[in-house]
């Protein structure tokens, strides 16, 4: 098992590096150099040469790129151009509204995702099934901000009940906070349950085909203690790994569900920097982003280990 | 989305952390009539879903080509008729410079054509070259799909978002984007199966005629590990349309002038309480598109999964 985890933490290495190499290069892609967008339009050449010397871009480029990892693992993202502060800083100020947003329609995605899966493959075949699947079907064909706009226009502008858009931050209340949230968990979520619905239905399905199953059926076990309590448990494997892998989805899904709800967060910032060229927020969100992407897939393979005898016996 | 989402649709495309797509059971393709072969337009058609996310993308092939003979002159503006509500005149009201939204949603088909197809030929291009080689050559495997593993341990939103930026608003840098963000993931099918096809014994036989590894790749391997590829097609469509959507709504897509369902929205978004025909139309339009997209695939995927492959090669045969 130890073996399995630090072979797992030791595969990390060179994605990790991939990652960190990707960013430095994109942001060395783009057209016009982050020196003359600091010194603005009327700058002199000089001007431009001397904060190109500031952040060290006069360097040869494998020099920067080691710089670069040697920033990173110091947890240094470097400054915004714009904001006037350090990257780290800028995400920390934005990161709370997109992990709440995200947390939300995680929630919510399992408590509509699992029950229509476990229920639909209980049921198989029957109309309550197949409804439940054109249902996830179609759900699965909605982009999130659209369905996040379509929810504005029913609850916000026809209805009127929830507020059409904005975020209200912890500190005014935790009520005020969730109603903000309501309606972009929904339209972050909805769709993320569609997948797990479809995820959990299929293994709960294999599993019902399974021979303990019939055991369990054969000894007079109530069909109820069955589905609920046998199978449930055995299925959840491969559910678990979509609820993980979801986590990880949502958070990139919510940059472009925040910019549907104007919402302060961490999309909010990157949008903002991409149309203001401010590349080392770019850099640093993006960077963000895929290191929590990345540490939650290893979570989910870890996890494996709790949920499946199997692995830890490798 | 998000796309992925931009959501990744459904139980496809492996994850680059090597845990396997959540297995998905045959569900229809009773063998033996299979084996017979009938036609690909009775297998299509068999099932009604499928015919139906066949007749969508009809739908929408002949709106994109033909977008010049149904629609008006997208790009026509008569700010005297702004935000005005959908009508005879105008099929699905004006936009806020009173452009016509019809024409608009019209032309935004044979954009998302034109992106979805570019973006299948372009990461198939790349990813079925990048899995052959690595799958082939031993030593290129793990540089090649250490990188590829690299570009998926991003988001597919937010790589796309982080390529825009660099690249600049273009159709084209939007094609490019979309394309590297999901090569990889067609790589790391190819590779898959030509790991196993290049032990199977028709390829040992052809290496021992003296093929050449190019001729070998090209006539004995890659046309064999192209099915499980081919399921993917329609995904990758489908998710290209979703993401430029996405980037051309967060305002990082096609240039503004260009009529693209994504623009639209974003317009839309600002005039949501006048205007809710900015916002449907195109939305449905969306919605429909994907929805056929995700019918078809599943459909093909039925037809040509791996685990009943046999049964499709034997009907290749005959």
């Amino acid at each position: 098992m130890k073996t399995y985890i630090a072979r797992r933490l030791l595969a990390l290495v060179p994605v990790a590096l991939v990652v960190a190499t990707v960013a430095f290069v994109l942001m060395h892609l783009a057209p016009g150099d982050p020196a003359s967008v600091i010194a603005g339009p009327d700058a002199s050449a000089d001007d431009v040469r001397r904060i190109e010397r500031q952040l060290g871009l006069d360097a040869p480029l494998p020099v920067q790129l080691v710089r670069w990892y040697g920033r990173l693992v110091r947890g240094d993202l470097g400054d915004s151009i714009f904001l006037r502060k350090p990257v780290t800083e800028a995400i920390l100020d934005r990161v709370e509204p997109t992990l709440l947003l995200t947390l939300c329609a995680t929630l919510l995605s399992v408590a509509i995702g699992v029950p229509a899966g476990v229920i639909s493959a209980r049921y198989h075949n029957s109309a309550t099934d197949q409804a439940f699947m054109v249902a996830a079907l179609l759900g699965v064909s909605i982009p999130n901000f659209l369905l996040g706009l379509l929810l504005i226009l029913c609850f916000s502008v026809w209805l009127g009940w929830f507020p059409v858009a904005g975020y209200s931050p912890l500190e005014y209340g935790y009520l005020k906070t969730l109603r903000s949230l309501v309606m972009p968990a929904f339209a972050l979520g909805l769709v993320q349950s569609a997948l797990i619905a479809r995820v959990t239905r299929s293994s709960m399905l294999d599993v019902l085909r399974e021979q303990f199953i019939t055991a369990g059926r054969a000894k007079g076990l109530a069909e109820r203690a069955v589905v609920y309590k046998h199978a449930l448990k055995n299925a959840m494997i491969p559910t678990v790994t979509i609820i993980g892998i979801s986590f990880a989805i949502l958070i990139s899904g919510a940059v472009v569900v925040e910019q549907v709800f104007n919402i302060p967060g961490l999309g909010r910032l990157i949008i903002s920097a991409v149309l203001r060229r401010d590349y080392p927020v770019i850099q640093g969100v993006v960077l963000c982003i895929a290191g929590v992407y990345m540490l939650i897939n290893l979570a989910v393979d870890l996890s494996y280990i709790v949920f499946d005898p199997r692995v830890r016996y490798q | 989305m998000s796309t992925e989402g931009a959501r990744r649709p459904l139980g496809v495309l492996p994850d680059s952390r090597g845990i396997a797509a959540p297995a998905i059971p045959p569900q229809t393709l009773a063998g033996p009539q299979s084996r017979r072969g009938p036609g690909w337009l009775t297998l299509i058609t068999r099932r009604k879903t499928t015919a139906l996310g066949a007749l969508l993308m009809l739908l929408m092939l002949l709106t994109g080509t033909l977008a010049p003979l149904i629609g008006g002159d997208p790009g026509y503006m008569d700010v005297a008729g702004r935000l005005q509500a959908p009508s005879r005149a105008h099929w699905f009201g004006t936009d806020d410079v009173g452009r016509d939204v019809f024409s608009r949603v019209v032309y935004g088909a044979r954009l998302s054509l034109l992106v979805g197809a570019a973006v299948v030929v372009f990461s198939f291009a790349v990813g079925v070259v990048c899995g052959l080689l690595a799958g082939y050559y031993r030593r290129l495997d793990n540089p090649v799909m250490r990188v590829m593993d690299g570009l998926m341990a991003f988001p597919a939103i937010v790589l796309a978002i982080a390529l825009m930026a660099a690249l600049g608003a273009s159709v084209v840098n939007v094609i490019v984007a979309i394309g590297v963000v999901y090569s990889p993931r067609v790589a790391r099918v190819v590779r898959g199966s030509v790991l196993v096809i290049r032990e199977t014994s028709y390829v040992e036989a052809a290496r021992a005629l003296g093929a050449a590894d190019l001729v070998l790749m090209a006539r004995h391997v890659m046309p064999n590990c192209l099915s499980p590829v081919i399921v993917q097609a329609s995904f990758v469509f489908a998710a290209a349309v979703l993401t430029e959507a996405a980037l051309s709504f967060l305002g990082v897509g096609v240039p503004p002038y260009v009529p693209s369902w994504g623009v639209i929205l974003a317009e839309g978004r600002l005039y949501i309480q006048q205007a809710p025909w900015l916002v449907i139309y195109p939305g449905v339009a969306i919605m429909l598109t994907i929805f056929g997209l995700n019918l078809f695939g599943d459909g093909l995927r039925d037809l040509l999964d791996p685990k009943i492959r046999g049964l499709t090669s034997e009907r290749q045969q005959t």
